[in-house]
């Protein structure tokens, strides 16, 4: 490819396409050509990331309608929503319970099935891996809507249970129900993603390794906790992570599946948010629940960081 | 398990080994009832209305309802609302790459004073989460009078750190002996990077293509709130204006999410080798 940029005869002047980089071709300290092939990620960086997540704090100590003209009115926000609502405390509740049910579920499940994929190994693993991948890629508002019609109280779920003589539960309208219903879906859609995730790594787990665990007489079980696990910490630490934070994010599901009912019992942080900010018109108090989101999420990502020590190990 | 100790050296291939063959079968049972929510989208899909609950069980309603395809078609401005999706996972998807490849450029190969600095704050925003960002970024729309716009819908979330962190490991890995040979030919830096560079990371950027690409096909939470009219809808907003308007409609709700889940299938077909490597390497941030 080179070649064709060639006829350019050495030793003369800079290509003169380059008006950036003002001292000619090569590494030079200086920080024009730098500056330039940066500004349009780091423009974008400001504007979309960097200001909002400042305005959003500014915003959070204003009550701000969609419309009209916005009021300061100090930590009131933030006064309210420790104090004088009720519904703030139970979506964090609500956020929590999700978070630890559906982050431990996921990963238990997502692991026995990765590892149970690379015994199988070959054609089968991919073929299924990529199966379980499906319902990430679909979009989440649909996959909400498949499962509203089969956790629906005649529900194609109601009707086997009834067929094996079991009473089946109103799925949508109990509120503990509700919640196994927000998490069974969730699993449903997102665990495909972890399944791949650990399935790259574990096939990083170098084969002889495995073999001489298998020649010493490990059987599976043995050889997961011993072996696989630990070499495997490092993509499970991350898996987690992720995980974590895509549980505390949830919105989607609870919109669609259960519309944050019945009551409040599936309202989440994020849900509680958007109603606040786009149905009550209290942009003020959407940005302090942001902030609070904000929080949380740096404050559990951070502790899981330095928590890593105990179990994983990087050493393979 | 036992089957294992005896032939310890020998691959696992064996198929009449009965190990293998009840996994395989189980793992086939598995399979199944994970898509079934999809059998039963189908199915529901061409079931008359009235009679998707009553008919229990079974996979098929009294006759074949086609007509669910039609309805659901016309109810929203299907096509319309297929092409912004379209267009607008295009045009997000090539600006997160133009973007990441020119920012994961300058982070590898430029020096530059506060690099490190930059690059770890930059990455660092990966585990922010965007809703965290909504209503600043709705209130900026608003002023710019942006709301319901393609610009809208593409700007804000194409400025994220994934794309430029795995070009950048891309290119760490890659030696700059290219590079130079092409630079003293006496070939501008701009030229290298189109004519040498870019050609030398295609797999990457195709991941970064195909995730940015799904991302912005499946959003749901800022085009819910940035567009209010039908004929700026993405799919996901156009099935959440469906349901919010006949949400009770089962037939034709679930002709219409047959409608959506089927590009995304081939989505997942076509490009399952891009989206296992881009899911290894940290995409879509956990969902």
């Amino acid at each position: 490819m080179a070649a064709t940029v060639a006829p350019a005869p050495t030793g003369a002047v800079p290509a003169p396409r380059t008006r950036s980089s003002t001292g000619g071709p090569g590494r030079r300290r200086g920080g024009w050509p730098a500056a330039l092939y940066l500004s349009p990620g780091m423009l974008g960086f400001a504007v979309f990331i960097v200001v909002p997540l400042l305005v959003s704090l500014v915003i959070s100590f204003y009550d701000w309608p969609l419309f009209g003209a916005p009021e300061f009115v100090g930590l009131d926000n933030y006064r309210y929503m420790l104090a004088g609502d009720p519904a703030f405390w139970l979506s964090l509740r609500n956020t929590l319970i999700f978070a630890v049910l559906y982050t431990a579920v996921n990963l238990m499940v997502a692991l026995g099935l990765s590892y149970w994929l690379m015994n199988l190994g070959g054609r089968w693993a991919a073929f299924f891996r990529v199966l379980f991948f499906i319902p990430v890629v679909t979009p989440m508002i649909g996959n909400a809507l498949i499962f509203r019609l089969m956790l629906n109280d005649d529900g194609v779920i109601n009707q086997m249970l009834a067929a094996l003589g079991i009473p089946g539960p109103q799925w949508l309208n109990t509120p503990g129900w509700a919640m196994l219903s927000l998490v069974m879906m969730s699993l449903w859609q997102g665990m495909g993603y972890n399944i791949i995730v650990l399935g790259a790594g574990i096939a990083g787990i170098s084969p002889s390794v495995l073999e001489a665990s298998r020649i010493d007489g490990a059987g599976p079980v043995n050889r997961f906790f011993r072996v696989v696990f630990p070499m495997l910490s490092p993509t499970i630490f991350f898996c987690t992570i992720m995980t974590v934070i895509g549980a505390f994010k949830v919105f989607a599901q609870p919109y669609a599946l259960t519309e944050g009912g019945p009551g409040n019992a599936t309202n989440t942080l994020v849900l509680h948010l958007y109603r606040n900010g786009f149905s009550f018109d209290r942009l003020g108090y959407a940005s302090a629940l942001a902030w609070v989101l904000f929080v949380l999420v740096m404050l559990i990502t951070a502790l899981q960081f330095s928590q890593q020590k105990r179990w994983v190990s990087y050493d393979s | 398990m036992t089957a294992e100790t005896v032939a310890p050296v020998r691959r696992t291939r064996g198929a009449l080994r009965p190990g293998p063959v009840v996994s395989r079968v189980l793992l086939c049972v598995v399979g199944a009832v994970f898509l079934f929510p999809f059998v039963w989208m189908l199915a529901t899909s061409l079931k008359p209305t009235n009679e998707v609950f009553a008919s229990g069980t079974s996979f098929f309603g009294s006759r074949i309802e086609w007509s669910n395809y039609t309805v659901a078609w016309t109810a929203i401005p299907f096509g319309r609302i297929l092409v912004n999706s379209f267009l607008v996972a295009l045009a997000g998807a090539l600006l997160t790459v133009t973007v990441s490849v020119l920012s994961a450029y300058a982070f590898s190969r430029l020096r530059f004073r506060g690099r490190a600095t930059l690059f770890a704050a930059f990455l660092a925003t990966m585990v922010l989460p965007q809703e965290v960002l909504i209503i600043p970024l709705y209130l900026m729309m608003q002023k710019a009078g942006l709301v319901n716009s393609y610009p809208a819908l593409i700007l804000p979330f194409a400025f994220g750190a994934f794309g430029t962190f795995l070009i950048r490991q891309f290119l760490l890995s890659l030696p700059s002996d290219y590079e130079e040979a092409a630079t003293i030919d006496g070939a501008g830096r701009l030229r290298t990077l189109v004519s040498v560079i870019v050609p030398l990371l295609r797999a990457p950027i195709s991941v970064v293509f195909v995730f940015a690409f799904i991302e912005y096909w499946g959003s749901f939470l800022w085009p819910l709130i940035v567009v209010n009219d039908a004929s700026m809808a993405t799919v996901p907003i156009g099935l959440q204006m469906f349901s919010g308007e006949r949400g009770t409609d089962w037939g034709p709700l679930m002709a219409a999410v047959t409608l959506v889940v089927l590009p995304s299938l081939l989505i997942v077909v076509l490009l399952q080798k891009q989206l296992q490597q881009g899911v290894s390497m940290g995409g879509f941030g956990g969902r």
